[in-house]
């Protein structure tokens, strides 16, 4: 009975975390979205007071609408700082899973002995802050930047690139911020992976090449999703690569939620700007955790 | 119509001189790095023949198998399947199919599309290639599982998806690493004589890896018996058994007790050796080690008789202390302690169930066994 009881209680802990630390928090973003934009602090409307009678209440409720919401689809800078900002994450997911998944291979592949270091050293940049490691690439990328001296001195280009200020920059940035968050857990379906899978599958009359699409490829379906989701979602919602390493032109929706909200103080529009930025991404949460629940099954 | 079992029986092409292997090792060297698996090493098999590669963990025969699917080639020497030699021919297109000892059975597929792979890689038409599947499933009797993934089958059945999936594309040549080693004793020995049928049945080329030695003197024509990169005998399960060239093969096949002695006269096909267990006259299996050199007596336990008398007109006889008894059922073994100290092991049948005095544990008995019941070895 006790027993019941306490196992209960451990299952209640993430409900419990998530209520506190998501839900709750997401409710406030959400009650500040159908609020109006007031100048004043906290700056909207309504607000309300402990001595509120009911009355008062249910009048202060029936202020809330979606205009907020309205709005973001009014103006096109909004609905284009999303579309670029997934066309953005999508880009940067399709190159970091190129770069990712032949260093995962080569990992899983790697002598033994040498994978604990090879897998230490993907693991290498999280010990300094996200914020220096960004940093250290404007130091590279800008114009009289190591990049560009270096490809200079080896007689490569004549004048410097402009990498820095652009889309480029913050393609860079962000396949290299999470490049560990694919390579893991592709490794981790590899490493798993008997290799006579592989030598069975070209015993049976497959090419190499065959064997690697129809066999590790294939077996590797549950990690590669599970790194393009993990890619995928924060980069979608990044603000520090495109603000430090993009230009003027970037358009991303990280970064238009932080100069509505810190800029124009417009906390109205920028919550609903984050909650439609959580509706659009359920979408491919849902149907990534989907695929994943589906590779994972027949992986077996 | 001559019964399976004389086909059997009357199947000895390697006595044939000018029967043509099947497949040919020549002089084959293996290297990985400073360790040799495979020394120097030739080999012939014959179509149609049950072979199994026997051996401790390491002898090489695995490496033997990998270079014949293709998976390593040799540092040096040549590897023939039919007169052709297998030098860079990729594992697609040797005509040879393998199944691994792990299975490794392709978990997002279920059995039936398992079986189909190897027939898809060949652009087998639709209707052929089930009517293929179907026919494997039914010779493995997995007709009701068609649909089942691996992870919901048990390991005899994976195994029989495995071996289906080997033979699905008619291979000439079919080898085995360690087929029945996943599975449980009682499985084992009937998945044997399932194995052998199949053979049979398809007329089939196989090439086991087994370090279970009764498993290969079950089941093959012949047996390689392998220690470190090389074979130490070839031949048949009898051969091998009842006249091993070493005492490395006679204590990896059965046990064996070895009397250690030096040569004081030899002829007729005889030794006599001479040794602190005492003196022994037994049978020479090739060449007689010269007079005076260190040999060694082997013998079966079954082949050694207990007795409290000693026995009249018997080549050898020994007094020894009844050490331990073990009761099998069918046999029991017998641990008797020779007056040198040296323990010696002997099996009697027990062919009557009520033994009115049996011999008990420190009794002093007589051990006697004939010349031709032993062999000697010279190394």
């Amino acid at each position: 009975m006790l027993r019941a009881i306490s196992n209960r209680l451990v299952i209640l802990i993430p409900y419990v975390w998530l209520l506190f630390f998501f839900l709750l928090p997401f409710l406030i973003v959400l009650r500040i979205a159908l609020s109006d934009l007031e100048y004043g602090a906290p700056p909207y409307t309504p607000q309300f007071s402990y001595t509120d009678s009911w009355a008062v209440i249910w009048d202060k409720l029936s202020q809330f609408d979606f205009e907020n919401f309205t709005f973001l689809f009014s103006d096109s800078l909004y609905i284009n700082s999303y579309l670029s900002s997934l066309q953005i994450a999508f880009v940067s997911m399709i190159l970091t899973l190129l770069i990712g998944f032949p260093l995962a291979y080569g990992m899983a592949r790697a002598p033994l002995g040498l994978r604990p270091t090879l897998l230490m050293l993907v693991i290498l940049p999280f010990w300094t802050s996200f914020l220096i490691r960004v940093y250290a690439w404007i130091g590279i990328l800008k114009q009289e930047g190591l990049l560009n001296q270096l490809l200079l001195w080896l007689g490569v280009i004549d004048t410097p690139l402009e990498i820095l200020s652009t889309n480029k920059a913050v393609y860079i940035g962000i396949v290299y911020s999470y490049l560990p968050f694919m390579v893991l857990p592709i490794y981790s379906t590899l490493e798993k992976m008997d290799e006579s899978l592989v030598e069975a599958a070209r015993d049976l009359g497959c090419t190499q090449i065959a064997a690697f699409w129809k066999i590790t490829a294939r077996l590797a379906v549950p990690g590669i999703l599970a790194g393009c989701l993990l890619v995928f979602i924060p980069a979608v919602g990044e603000f520090v690569i495109p603000d430090l390493l993009g230009g003027s032109g970037t358009l991303m929706i990280g970064k238009t939620l932080w100069i509505e909200f810190f800029n124009n103080s417009d906390w109205t529009v920028a919550s609903a700007i984050a909650t439609v930025l959580l509706v659009v991404l359920v979408v491919p949460i849902v149907w990534f955790q989907n695929a994943q629940a589906r590779a994972t099954e027949t992986g077996k | 119509m001559p019964s399976l079992g004389s086909i059997r029986r009357s199947f000895t092409p390697w006595e044939d001189a000018g029967a043509k292997p099947y497949i040919s090792f020549k002089n084959v060297t293996k290297r990985f790095g400073d360790f040799t698996a495979v020394d120097n090493l030739s080999l012939d098999v014959y179509e149609r023949e049950f072979f199994s590669l026997l051996g401790p963990s390491g002898c090489g025969k695995t490496t033997l198998l990998r270079m014949l699917a293709g998976f390593e080639e040799p540092t040096e020497g040549e590897l023939y399947l039919d007169g052709q030699p297998l030098k860079g021919v990729p594992p697609h297109k040797r005509p040879v199919n393998m199944m691994f000892q792990s299975y490794a059975l392709f978990p997002h597929m279920n059995v039936a599309d398992n079986i189909a792979f190897g027939l898809r890689q060949d652009g087998m038409e639709k209707s052929a290639r089930e009517e293929r599947v179907a026919q494997m499933l039914k010779l493995v009797k997995l007709e009701e599982f068609a649909r089942r993934k691996p992870h919901q089958l048990s390991g005899g059945q994976r195994q029989r998806v495995a071996l289906a999936r080997s033979v699905a594309k008619r291979p000439k040549l079919l080898i085995l690493d360690e087929p029945l080693g996943a599975l449980d004793k009682k499985l084992r020995e009937e998945t044997q004589f399932e194995l052998m049928d199949l053979q049979q049945q398809l007329g089939l080329t196989f090439m086991i890896v087994t370090h279970d030695q009764e498993e290969a003197m079950t089941m093959s024509d012949r047996i390689a018996v392998m220690d470190k990169g090389i074979i130490a005998q070839t031949g048949t399960p009898a051969e091998i058994y009842e006249a091993p060239n070493s005492r490395y093969v006679a204590d990896f096949i059965g046990s064996v007790n070895i009397l250690e002695g030096k040569v004081v006269s030899s002829g007729d096909g005889h030794v006599e050796i001479d040794g602190p267990d005492g003196k022994f006259v037994g049978a020479v299996r090739s060449h007689a080690p010269a007079d005076g050199a260190t040999a060694w007596f082997a013998i079966r336990p079954e082949k050694m008789r207990v007795s409290r008398e000693k026995p009249d007109g018997v080549d050898n006889a020994i007094k020894g202390e009844v050490w331990d008894i073990g009761y099998l059922g069918d046999m029991t073994i017998v641990n008797i302690r020779l007056e040198s100290g040296k323990v010696v092991q002997a099996a009697m049948i027990n062919q009557s169930r009520i033994v009115d005095d049996p011999i008990g544990y420190d009794e002093h008995i007589w051990l006697s066994f004939s010349a031709d019941a032993g062999v000697v070895l010279d190394r």
